[in-house]
C-alpha cells in the first residue's frame, strides 16, 4: 500500500506542478511569440536564441544553469529565500525548470498561430473603431486561441515528462521534489522495483493520452467556431 | 463636408503625387491597377502613412505631415469597405455588424442594426456564420458594418471586384439606396470598372500613374475627350441624365433628354423615373446631313464642340446636345473628308443598345 501512496503523491506533485508551470508560462510564452512574430528590434535574434536553447542544451546543464542562479547560496537564490520565495529543493523550483524546458514549444506553436493570422482583420477592426486592446481581445486572441492552446497542452506534456533539469535543479525529494519521472527513475534504481514503476508508467501513459484527447477535442471546438462554420 | 486629400508617397518604383476634393456623394476614383488607388484609401483611412502632404475632413485635419499630426485610424470617423470584405470568421454576422458600434461616440447619428438590416436586406443571414455566405452577401455585411460603426464617410476599395455580372446587379441598387437615402454619407468609391462609375458616382477622379489626370463632376469628366484615353477608348463616353416618358408594348421606351427624345430597349424605371444613360463614344455616329431610312432611330442635332485627335488613327469629339454633352469618336480620316470643327452643327445617330440596362440606375 505504501508503494501506492509514494506513486500518488508523485502524480499529484507532477500534476500540481505542470498545471503551474502552464498557467504560469502561457501569458510569457504569448508575449514573447507576439514580439517575435510581429515587432522588429534590436535583440530579436538573441531573444529567439536564448528561448530555444533549453532544446539545444543538455537538460542536465539547464538545471545547472539554475541552481547556479536559484541555488540557496546564489544572491537570486538568497534574495528570493528571503522573501520566502525559495526555489532551490522546493516544488516551485520544479516549475521553474518545467516552465523553462517548455517555453520553447509553447513559444513555437503560439509564433506560428499569430503569423497566421491576417493583419488585415487587425487593421479592418481598427477602422471599425476597436482600440488596440480591444482588437486583440475580440479578433486576434480567438483566432489564435488553437495556437495557444497547442502550445499549452506542449507545454503540459513537456512538464510532465521533465526530468534532468528537474532532478539537477531541485533534487529528487519524496512529497516535495519527486515529480512522476523521478519516481519511476528512483523505482528503477532499487532491486524489486520494477511493479512500484511499472505503475506510475501506467499512470504517466493515462495522464498523456488524457491531456491529447482534451486538447482535440477542444481544438475541434475552437476550429469549428473560426472556421466560421 | 468634404474631404480633401493632398498627398506624395514614393514606394520603390512608384511614385504617388495626388490632390483632389471628394464632396458630398460619391467621389470615384478610378484608374488602371498600380494608378495608387488603394495606397490613396488606405492613406485616407490612416492605414499608410504617406511620406509628405495634408488629408482633412471637412475642419477636421487627418493627417498634416508638416505638423506630424496623424490620427489613428480609430479615430478618423471614417468607415471602410474592403475589396474582399474581411469580415471576422470567428463570429456571426450579427456580431460582425455590431463589431464597431459601441466604440462611436454616442452622440454621432447613425443608423441602427434594423435600419442597415432592411437597407442591405439581411434579414435571412444575420444567424449564419460568416463562412457560409456567398460573396455578395459578404460585401453586404461589410458594408453593414462600416455603416454601424457611425461613420462620418464610407470608404470603398472596389466593394464589386470580387464578384461576377449577377452579383454586382443585387449590390448596385443597395449602394444607389446608399446614395440617395436618408444616410447620406459622403462616400469615396475606388473602382477600375466604368460602369459602375457612370451608374453611382456624383464625382470622378482619374488617376494615372500616380497623378490626378482629370477631376470634376463625373458629366463633365465622361464628356470631356481628353479622358478618353485615360477610361480606354472601348469603356470612354458621356453620362446624361433622361426622364422616362413612355413605355410602349414592344419593349422600347421613350426618354427625354435636353436635346430630344430617345427610344431605349430594357429600361425598368417608371415613368417619369430620371434615369442615367451612358453613351459610349464608339458607338456615336456623326452626319453632317439630316440621316434618313436609317435602321435606328435615336438621332439627334449637335454642335461640335472640341475636336481632340487621339494617338491612333482615331479622334474625340466632343458634341453638345442641347444642355448635355456627348462624346463620340471617329476616325482622323473622318475628321478630314467631313470637315468637323468646333461650332459646326451635324447629327448623332445613337444606337439605341449604346445603353446597357445595367448603365441605368438612379
Amino acid at each position: 500500500m505504501s508503494v501506492d501512496a509514494a506513486a500518488w503523491d508523485a502524480l499529484r506533485l507532477s500534476l500540481w506542478v505542470a498545471c503551474w508551470a502552464t498557467v504560469l508560462a502561457i501569458p510569457l510564452a504569448l508575449w514573447v511569440a507576439w514580439l517575435l512574430a510581429r515587432r522588429s528590434f534590436r535583440g530579436k535574434g538573441l531573444l529567439n536564441a536564448l528561448v530555444h536553447l533549453p532544446l539545444v542544451l543538455p537538460p542536465v546543464v539547464t538545471g545547472y544553469l539554475l541552481l547556479i542562479a536559484f541555488g540557496r547560496t546564489a544572491p537570486m537564490g538568497r534574495l528570493l529565500e528571503s522573501l520566502g520565495l525559495g526555489l532551490a529543493f522546493h516544488w516551485s523550483g520544479a516549475v521553474l525548470a518545467a516552465i523553462i524546458m517548455g517555453f520553447p514549444l509553447m513559444v513555437r506553436a503560439m509564433r506560428l498561430a499569430i503569423e497566421a493570422v491576417d493583419p488585415k482583420l487587425e487593421e479592418a477592426a481598427a477602422t471599425l473603431g476597436a482600440p488596440r486592446m480591444a482588437i486583440f481581445a475580440r479578433v486576434t486572441l480567438p483566432l489564435i486561441a488553437p495556437g495557444i492552446l497547442a502550445g499549452a497542452v506542449m507545454g503540459f506534456a513537456k512538464a510532465m515528462g521533465e526530468f534532468g533539469a528537474t532532478i539537477t535543479f531541485v533534487a529528487n525529494i519524496p512529497g516535495q521534489t519527486q515529480t512522476l519521472p523521478s519516481a519511476i527513475w528512483t523505482a528503477l534504481q532499487i532491486p524489486g522495483g520494477e511493479s512500484q514503476a511499472a505503475v506510475m508508467v501506467v499512470m504517466a501513459c493515462i495522464v498523456a493520452l488524457a491531456a491529447v484527447a482534451l486538447s482535440e477535442a477542444l481544438a475541434r471546438r475552437v476550429a469549428a467556431r473560426i472556421a466560421g462554420l | 463636408m468634404s474631404l480633401t486629400v493632398d498627398i506624395r508617397h514614393r514606394f520603390a518604383g512608384f511614385a504617388l503625387d495626388v490632390s483632389f476634393d471628394a464632396g458630398p456623394g460619391i467621389t470615384a476614383l478610378f484608374g488602371r491597377s498600380g494608378a495608387g488607388k488603394t495606397t490613396i484609401i488606405n492613406a485616407v483611412a490612416g492605414l499608410l502613412r504617406p511620406d509628405e502632404g495634408r488629408i482633412a475632413r471637412g475642419k477636421d485635419v487627418l493627417f498634416d505631415a508638416a505638423s506630424g499630426t496623424d490620427v489613428r485610424p480609430q479615430a478618423r470617423g471614417l468607415g471602410y469597405v474592403f475589396q474582399d470584405a474581411r469580415l471576422f470568421s470567428h463570429l456571426s454576422v450579427t456580431e460582425n455588424l455590431m463589431f464597431g458600434s459601441r466604440y462611436a461616440p454616442r452622440d454621432r447619428p447613425g443608423p441602427t442594426l434594423d435600419d442597415v438590416v432592411a437597407l442591405l436586406g439581411l434579414d435571412a443571414v444575420l444567424t449564419r456564420a460568416p463562412g457560409t455566405l456567398s460573396g455578395g452577401e459578404k460585401q453586404r455585411v461589410a458594408l453593414g458594418r462600416a455603416l454601424l460603426s457611425r461613420p462620418r464617410m464610407l470608404l470603398m476599395d472596389e466593394p464589386l471586384a470580387s464578384l461576377d455580372g449577377p452579383r454586382k446587379q443585387d449590390i448596385l441598387p443597395y449602394l444607389e439606396r446608399l446614395r440617395d437615402g436618408p444616410l447620406g454619407l459622403p462616400i469615396l468609391y475606388v473602382s477600375h470598372a466604368v460602369d459602375e462609375i457612370a451608374r453611382l458616382a456624383d464625382r470622378l477622379v482619374l488617376l494615372q500613374d500616380g497623378r490626378v489626370a482629370r477631376q470634376g463632376p463625373l458629366f463633365e469628366v465622361m464628356a470631356d475627350p481628353a479622358a478618353v484615353p485615360l477610361l480606354g477608348v472601348r469603356e470612354a463616353g458621356a453620362v446624361i441624365e433622361a426622364q422616362v416618358l413612355a413605355h410602349a408594348d414592344d419593349g422600347l421606351s421613350t426618354l427625354a433628354i435636353s436635346a430630344g427624345q430617345l427610344e431605349l430597349p430594357g429600361v425598368r424605371a417608371e415613368i417619369g423615373a430620371r434615369v442615367r444613360l451612358r453613351v459610349l463614344a464608339q458607338d456615336v455616329i456623326l452626319s453632317k446631313d439630316q440621316p434618313r431610312g436609317l435602321s435606328s432611330v435615336n438621332v439627334l442635332p449637335v454642335t461640335v464642340e472640341d475636336v481632340h485627335p487621339g494617338d491612333g488613327p482615331g479622334a474625340a469629339i466632343a458634341l453638345k446636345a442641347g444642355a448635355d454633352r456627348l462624346l463620340a469618336r471617329v476616325t482622323a480620316r473622318a475628321v478630314d473628308e467631313m470637315g468637323l470643327a468646333p461650332g459646326m452643327a451635324c447629327h448623332a445617330i445613337l444606337k439605341a443598345t449604346t445603353v446597357a440596362p445595367g448603365s441605368i440606375g438612379r
